[in-house]
């Protein structure tokens, strides 16, 4: 049985951390520029330049691209094959969030409890960690920091059958028009159509992680996906003070349900789409 | 678009008044940082009767948490954080003198009655643009609750930091007219 020691999970995790807040994925850079070409309104066009400066300054000086450098989302598929030694993994993974977070300057965003004593954890842990047991015998890791902004402005809708494709349209845009400019747009929208409530959350998130050039591979999604992103498109909202350039991507992800139900969860994320992957 | 209008600190009711919703300004002078907790605690300290650690009159909040400074360099990230947490602090921080606020997103009516009251002014900074936005800043000092870390009170000295005017004292709303022409979506044709 191939074993990984968790040292190797904590250095990497941490690299990973800085590598996402630093440096915007090529996909979502390309797709700023393609929406300045086509941004209509002059202060819009003012907005998307400042946005594109500021990923080339980020990735040209190793500075967080955003100063909300986010919770820190983990995703993990582990191998069944694989032998985990050393310690414990989400210990591991959340000493890594710590390391990275403080070597890499990141602000440190999290706190202990929420409700009744907020105080900062100083290290930004803990991460919010989703593990897999996969076949074969590798560790794959996926980070995803996700800023607050946009974060209070996802939601859901628990639809039922009967709504259909409609349903799941009007849900979708009633989330996005109540967002409006607030959550740093051109926003990309993941979306979790399917399962349970807490699945569809989970789905909407994990939409994020798939490049934004890629369309679901069921055509009547990938379909559903074009149609959203014309609609958000045609709200004005654009990159955050009017526009044609509201959103860049929407990625929907689907999964089974209950015969009556149709839960639809939307999670908003800013022109700040980061993510890091890595297999060890 | 015009030309920037060029902005310097202390930022006063007579210069607030002449700025209209969609101008676009430079920045330069100092300008302060707070955020929710810091609103909170001052909030608190206020209805108490105390002092604030900070002279606010003719001043310009900037809505802050930036990431930690690398060595070297006078601050980290630094874009605005949603301005719209601040709202329910905001009317008893402008009758303090504030009269200008940098942040991103929406307000309360209940903040642009006061925004026309005091004649303050509400400026966007391009959320998401950290390390741009960054380069203007030149210098930050903590002027109170370093307990707060990133959501102290500090002083950033700034030039030409680059902003949009997207609520002016009139209650002219820049996210309202920025959007019209762009608009031609209705739900109810879903």
């Amino acid at each position: 049985m191939r074993e990984l020691d968790v040292k190797l999970i904590t250095e990497n995790v941490a690299e990973m951390c800085k590598e996402a807040a630093y440096y915007l994925p090529d996909d979502v850079y390309r797709a700023l520029k393609r929406g300045r070409e086509t941004e209509k309104s002059p202060v819009g066009q003012i907005v998307l330049d400042q946005i594109i400066k500021n990923a080339e300054i980020a990735r040209a000086e190793d500075r967080p691209y955003c100063q909300d450098t986010g919770m820190t989302i983990v995703f993990l598929e582990v191998g069944q094959d694989l032998h985990i030694v050393g310690g414990d993994l989400e210990e591991a993974v959340n000493a890594g969030i710590a390391k990275g977070y403080t070597e890499g300057y990141l602000r440190k965003s999290v706190v202990g409890e929420p409700l009744f004593n907020r105080v900062n954890t100083t290290n930004n842990t803990p991460g919010v960690i989703y593990t897999r047991i996969v076949p074969g015998d590798k560790l794959d890791i996926t980070i995803a920091p996700k800023g607050f902004g946009s974060e209070n402005k996802s939601g859901i809708a628990m639809l039922v059958p009967a709504d259909g494709v409609k349903g799941v349209k009007r849900a979708v845009m009633e989330i996005i028009l109540h967002a409006s400019m607030n959550p740093c747009p051109p926003m990309v929208v993941g979306v979790g159509i399917g399962g349970t409530m807490d699945r569809a959350a989970l789905l909407s998130k994990k939409a994020l992680t798939r490049s934004i050039d890629e369309r679901n591979p069921m055509p009547e999604y990938a379909k559903l996906e074009q149609e959203l992103l014309e609609m958000i498109n045609s709200t004005g909202i654009g990159p955050q003070l009017g526009g044609t350039t509201s959103a860049l991507a929407v990625n929907i992800e689907w999964a089974p349900t209950h015969i009556a139900g149709l839960p639809v969860a939307v999670t908003i994320c800013c022109h700040a789409m980061r993510h890091a992957h890595r297999v060890l | 678009m015009a030309e920037s209008i060029r902005i310097t600190t202390p930022f006063t009711e007579e210069m607030s008044r002449k700025l209209k919703a969609g101008d676009s300004v430079l920045i330069t002078g100092t300008i302060i940082s707070a955020r929710d907790a810091a609103h909170k605690v001052m909030t608190e300290a206020l209805a108490r009767g105390e002092k604030l650690p900070v002279d606010w009159t003719n001043q310009i909040v900037y809505y802050l948490g930036p990431t930690p400074a690398k060595p070297g360099d006078p601050i980290g990230s630094c874009g605005p954080t949603t301005s719209g947490r601040m709202d329910a602090y905001t009317p008893t921080m402008l009758d303090q003198g504030i009269k200008g606020m940098v942040g991103k997103g929406s307000r309360e009516p209940a903040v642009i009655e006061s925004m026309k009251k005091n004649g303050a002014t509400y400026f966007a900074a391009v959320g998401g643009a950290a390390a741009l936005i960054a380069k203007s800043v030149k210098s930050y000092t903590v002027l109170a609750y370093p307990e707060l870390g990133p959501e102290a009170v500090a002083a950033l000295e700034v030039v030409d930091f680059p902003a949009i005017v997207v609520i002016d004292c009139e209650g002219n709303n820049f996210y309202e007219i920025g959007q019209q022409p762009y608009r031609h979506f209705d739900i109810n044709q879903i």
